[in-house]
């Protein structure tokens, strides 16, 4: 069983038992954006407050596998606190961890990746474990392609609530 | 149970002149179970020699022997559907219709030869005329849906579906009653996890269509489809039967279930993928329109217009599937060797150890949504096992070489009845035995043991 130890490593097995920043924000002044995975019936929602170019806080709800939950609890530790521009940077470093795979897996979200489109999603950022700290776990999710859509699913949804939350910022209200 | 077959009458058909295809190493002679109580150990049908009738089920996954549990997803082949496919690419394929060469005729009688025989396996009286060949059950449904459907549902007209249907047999009503305006009327399910037929005749009251599935994909319940057909039909509703679950694993015989069409897929019952088949009343295929256009349908052509050609051809726009329909025709004669009632009769003995077995060892910390007992139910046992998640499940199952499926299985309003988004279904053919249970609950219990 050598391969699943690499899929669900305690830290992942403990983000699962014990979500962390479970739950909801006021919406507004939170984003409050849904991800689905219609693989499994994932479903997860983000809640990211930002102000003044920082994510002042986070939470999540929604329901899913071990490996979805884990990814969303492990990223809000990660990026609360955290500068909208250090958070970019972060979800550009850990889809580069999750890209070789996902881009065969041919959504469209990879599709833009593969392309290189999406300057978000650009695929030759080289993956340094030691930015990722605790999320380096979640890489033995690499090597089971079919999870990697589970694992990512919070991550392009506060992508998604970053996006918007700047849009909403710019003009002058 | 409704369906009683009185059809399987001569010579078991093999799929032509190339080869002797596909002896089973053993066929048992069987009765279906006919109550609730399974078989006692040793009395009932052991088909598990079967097994080696199955090349695939040799193999190893992750190291593990592979334990094969999601035929009602899709099922594997024996070798003589194998070797028929084979043969005939080998030796005679030809495109049909058409030719007047000896090899052409040859491919045209195999697969003329297969259409009848499929017709007869589920109880057509004229399967010449009345089996047509598909891609698959769901596009059998669309066929009638956007033919039979097209023709005689208009605005404001009801169509009964049932909370259990697999979306096979919802989206293309849902698409149509966009369409036309039409209203859908959803029969529910009861806590028994059984059609609830209290409102039966209020729901069938004025409906045009009543499209039923005759066994759960989720839940593996039989459905009372006489019944239902009988009311549908005294209501002056057309009636038709998803038969995709049931038909590899039960007698089927149109005529006891009571349906004007009856759909199902190949690959479910031991044949190819690409192949599915649409059986309904030839008074009714007669009066349908056509629906893929192209040639083979057609009997003329003019700048103006065309004719179509007459049954069964009118639905088979294209090339068919004929490699696909003889392999078809080689699984029916394997399933016939064996015997449906045999194979039920083993899936029942089957069912009852899984039950017994998952309820001794794990107690409340796993449930099985779908029918307690074996009366009126196939082998599909859709688990939740304490809160792992059934994606997980499934992850550590498949380690051990089980393979389960995870999630909501096409079936999303049952789902959302059922209140959950997903689950780890197991399924079971007649290939399965006893060591492939014993191997999923070894499983779940190592999965136990990981998100204890």
């Amino acid at each position: 069983m050598s391969g699943l130890e690499d899929l669900y490593r305690e830290i992942i097995l403990d983000h699962y038992r014990s979500p962390r920043n479970r739950g909801e924000l006021d919406s507004p002044p939170a984003r409050r954006v849904e991800g689905f995975n219609p693989l499994c019936g994932d479903e997860v929602v983000v809640y990211v407050q930002v102000e003044e170019g920082t994510v002042r806080d986070i939470r999540f709800a929604g329901q899913g596998c071990s490996i979805s939950q884990s990814s969303a609890s492990l990223m809000s530790s990660a990026v609360k606190g955290k500068s909208v521009a250090e958070v970019r940077d972060l979800i550009r470093t850990f889809k580069a961890m999750m890209s070789v795979h996902e881009a065969r897996l041919g959504d469209g979200d990879s599709a833009r990746a593969a392309n290189g489109s999406a300057p978000d999603d650009g695929d030759a950022v080289p993956v340094d474990p030691d930015a990722l700290g605790e999320l380096a776990a979640l890489q033995g999710v690499v090597k089971f392609p079919v999870r990697i859509k589970c694992a990512t699913l919070s991550w392009n949804t506060l992508a998604q609530g970053l996006d918007e939350a700047e849009e909403g910022a710019a003009p002058v209200s | 149970m409704a369906e009683v077959t009185a059809t399987n009458t001569g010579a078991p058909r093999t799929t032509g002149v190339h080869h002797d295809a596909g002896e089973p190493r053993h066929s048992v002679p069987g009765h279906p179970g006919a109550g609730p109580n399974p078989a006692p150990k040793g009395a009932g049908v052991d088909l598990s020699a079967l097994k080696a009738d199955f090349p695939l089920l040799e193999r190893n996954v992750h190291g593990r022997r592979v334990v094969y549990l999601d035929s009602a997803s899709s099922s594997q082949r024996p070798q003589c559907v194998l070797d028929a496919m084979d043969a005939y690419y080998r030796t005679t394929h030809a495109n049909v219709h058409r030719g007047v060469y000896a090899m052409a005729e040859e491919a045209d009688r195999l697969f003329e030869e297969a259409r009848v025989a499929v017709g007869r396996f589920v109880g057509a009286t004229d399967p010449a005329h009345e089996v047509v060949f598909t891609k698959n059950a769901t596009e059998s449904v669309n066929l009638v849906a956007a033919t039979w459907g097209r023709a005689n549902l208009h605005p404001g007209d009801a169509v009964l579906l049932t909370d259990m249907e697999h979306h096979a047999n919802i989206v293309p009503w849902l698409m149509l009653a966009e369409e036309r305006d039409l209203e859908l009327r959803w029969m529910g399910v009861d806590d028994g996890y059984r059609l609830d037929l209290s409102e039966l005749d209020r729901l069938v009251d004025g409906v045009k269509l009543v499209a039923c599935t005759t066994m759960s994909n989720v839940l593996g319940t039989v459905t009372p489809f006489a019944r239902i057909a009988e009311a549908a039909h005294r209501a002056g509703a057309v009636v038709l039967a998803d038969g995709a679950q049931s038909v590899p694993h039960l007698p089927t015989d149109v005529g006891a279930l009571g349906c004007d069409f009856l759909a199902f897929s190949a690959h479910k019952m031991l044949g190819p993928t690409g192949i599915g088949v649409l059986w309904g009343r030839r008074e009714l295929l007669e009066a349908m329109p056509p629906f893929l256009g192209g040639g083979g349908m057609i009997r003329d052509v003019r700048h103006d217009g065309f004719t179509a050609n007459v049954l069964p051809w009118k639905f088979e726009a294209g090339t068919p599937p004929i490699a696909e329909a003889v392999g078809l025709g080689a699984a029916v004669s394997y399933l016939e060797k064996v015997g449906l009632d045999a194979v039920h009769a083993h899936e029942v003995e089957l069912t009852a150890y899984a039950q017994r077995v998952l309820a001794e060892r794990f107690g409340d910390d796993l449930h099985i949504f779908g029918p307690a007992g074996t009366e009126d139910r196939g082998g599909v046992l859709s688990l939740a096992y304490r809160d792992v998640h059934p994606h997980d499940l499934a992850q550590v199952l498949d380690q051990a070489g089980v393979c389960v499926r995870a999630g909501h299985h096409c079936a999303k309003p049952l789902m959302r009845h059922l209140g959950v988004n997903a689950t780890a279904r197991a399924s079971l053919y007649l290939y399965n035995d006893r060591s492939d249970v014993d191997a999923l609950a070894d499983a779940l219990a190592e999965a136990g043991s990981l998100f204890g």
